[in-house]
C-alpha cells in the first residue's frame, strides 16, 4: 500500500536532480530495490505509471533492479544469500544475521538530455 | 515525506488536533492558479545530448533525515520516545490507558496518537489522565518523521519525560518510516496467530521489544507462547518480551519499570 507514496517520492528525487542539471526531460531512470526493502516490485511499477504523468520523467522508461539480499551470520561470520529475515545460517543454523545488502531502495541513476 | 499514502491523498489531508480543539482548515490561495496540458506541444530537441547521470540516493533520505532530527531533539530533552506499532486490535490504547494510570504521578508522559480518523483515542488518553494529540493521517497507513516533528512541538514536551506514540494499527507499512523513536514496540494479542512474526517479518525485525498482550484469554485460545516466541527470535534475535494483560494488568509491572528505566 505504501508504494504510490514511494513512486510520488521517486518522481519528486528525479524532478530534483533534473533541475539540477538544467534538463527538460528525463528519458530513462534507473531504481535498486532489496528484496528486504518491503516494497513489492510489481505495486511499485503499477504506482510509477501513476506517478510519472506530467511531471519530467512522464516519457521516461524505468527500469527496476531487484537486489538479493546478503547476510552475515552473527556466530560463526559466514556471508550469504538469504531471502528473509528468519532462515537460518547454511553453515552453523545460527539465526543472528547481520543484513549487508537488500534493505535499500535507491533512485541509482537518470538519464536526461 | 510521505504524509500521504497508498491513495496519493495530498498533506493537508493529515490533521493534528488536541482533544476539544475545534477542527481547523487552513488554505492560503495567494497566487493566481491556473491549469495546462502537458503533451499538447512539441519541443525541438536533440538526442545528442542524451547523459546518464549516476544519482544513488535513498528514496526515504527526506523521512530518514527527519528522523535523525526528531531523535537528536529527544535525546538533547532527554525525552524517551517510543514508536508503538501493531495490526489493529491488538490494544495499544488499552495499555496506554493503564501504562498512563499507573505511571503519571511518579513521570511525565506524553501521548501522540495515530488514527486515520476520529478523536476517540486521544479522548481515551485525555480521560486517562495525560497531554495528548491526536494525528489523522486521512487514508494514510502509517505515521512518518514529518508528522511527528510537528506534534512533538505542539505538545511541547518537557525535558527528562517520556513520549509515547501510537502508530496507524497496521503491521506493513509503519515498519518502513523511523520516526527518530528511541525504541520501536511491537505489540501482539494473543487472538492473532503465533506465525505472525514469520508472515510479517519486517515489523519484527525493526522492532525492541515485543509486548504479548491479552495474555488473560490464553487459556480460550490455541495461541502457542513458545511456538510465537521460536518465530519472533527466528526474525530477530535481540528481540525482549513482555508478557502482560493490560486488562488484569497481569505482568504489568516489568512493561512499566522498562519503561521507568528508559532502558
Amino acid at each position: 500500500m505504501h508504494e504510490l507514496s514511494i513512486a510520488v517520492n521517486i518522481v519528486e528525487m528525479i524532478e530534483d536532480n533534473a533541475e539540477k542539471e538544467k534538463a527538460h526531460n528525463v528519458d530513462k531512470f534507473e531504481i535498486d530495490v532489496g528484496i528486504l526493502s518491503g516494497v513489492v516490485i510489481d505495486a511499485l511499477e503499477f504506482a510509477l505509471e501513476e506517478a510519472v504523468k506530467n511531471s519530467v520523467c512522464s516519457k521516461a522508461v524505468w527500469k527496476i533492479n531487484k537486489i538479493e539480499a546478503k547476510a552475515k551470520c552473527r556466530k560463526c561470520g559466514h556471508v550469504y544469500i538469504v531471502d528473509d529475515y528468519f532462515s537460518p545460517c547454511p553453515k552453523c543454523t545460527g539465526f543472528g544475521k547481520e543484513i549487508l545488502q537488500g534493505k535499500e531502495i535507491q533512485l541509482k541513476s537518470i538519464t536526461v538530455e | 515525506m510521505c504524509e500521504s499514502c497508498g491513495c496519493g491523498q495530498p498533506d493537508e489531508n493529515v490533521t493534528f488536533r488536541k482533544p476539544g480543539e475545534k477542527e481547523e482548515h487552513t488554505h492560503s490561495h495567494g497566487g493566481v492558479t491556473h491549469s495546462h496540458i502537458h503533451g499538447d506541444h512539441d519541443h525541438d530537441h536533440n538526442h545528442s545530448e542524451s547523459r546518464e547521470i549516476v544519482i544513488e540516493q535513498n528514496i526515504l533520505q527526506k523521512n530518514d533525515l527527519l528522523a535523525e532530527r526528531n531523535r537528536g531533539y529527544f535525546e538533547a530533552k532527554n525525552i524517551f520516545a517510543v514508536n508503538l506499532v501493531s495490526s489493529p486490535g491488538s490494544g495499544k490504547t488499552s495499555l496506554l490507558e493503564k501504562t498512563i494510570r499507573i505511571l503519571k504521578d511518579k513521570c511525565t508522559l506524553n501521548i501522540i496518537e495515530g488514527d486515520q480518523q476520529t478523536m476517540l483515542d486521544a479522548n481515551r488518553i485525555e480521560k486517562a489522565g495525560a497531554p495528548v494529540i491526536q494525528i489523522n493521517t486521512g487514508a494514510g497507513c502509517h505515521l512518518d518523521a514529518g508528522m511527528i516533528n510537528k506534534a512533538a512541538k505542539s505538545l511541547e514536551i518537557k525535558d527528562n519525560s517520556i513520549l509515547l506514540i501510537e502508530n496507524v494499527g497496521n503491521l506493513v507499512c509503519p515498519a518502513m518510516f523511523d520516526l527518530g523513536e528511541s525504541k520501536r514496540v511491537v505489540i501482539v494479542s494473543v487472538t492473532e496467530g503465533e506465525d505472525k512474526p514469520i508472515k510479517y517479518p519486517d515489523m519484527f525485525q525493526s522492532s525492541d521489544i515485543c509486548v504479548i498482550n491479552k495474555t488473560d484469554l490464553l487459556p480460550y485460545v490455541d495461541f502457542d507462547v513458545e511456538k510465537f516466541r521460536e518465530y519472533a527470535c527466528q526474525v530477530n534475535p535481540d528481540l525482549k518480551f513482555f508478557e502482560l494483560s493490560a486488562k488484569t494488568e497481569k505482568g504489568m509491572e516489568q512493561w512499566i519499570r522498562w519503561l521507568q528505566e528508559k532502558d
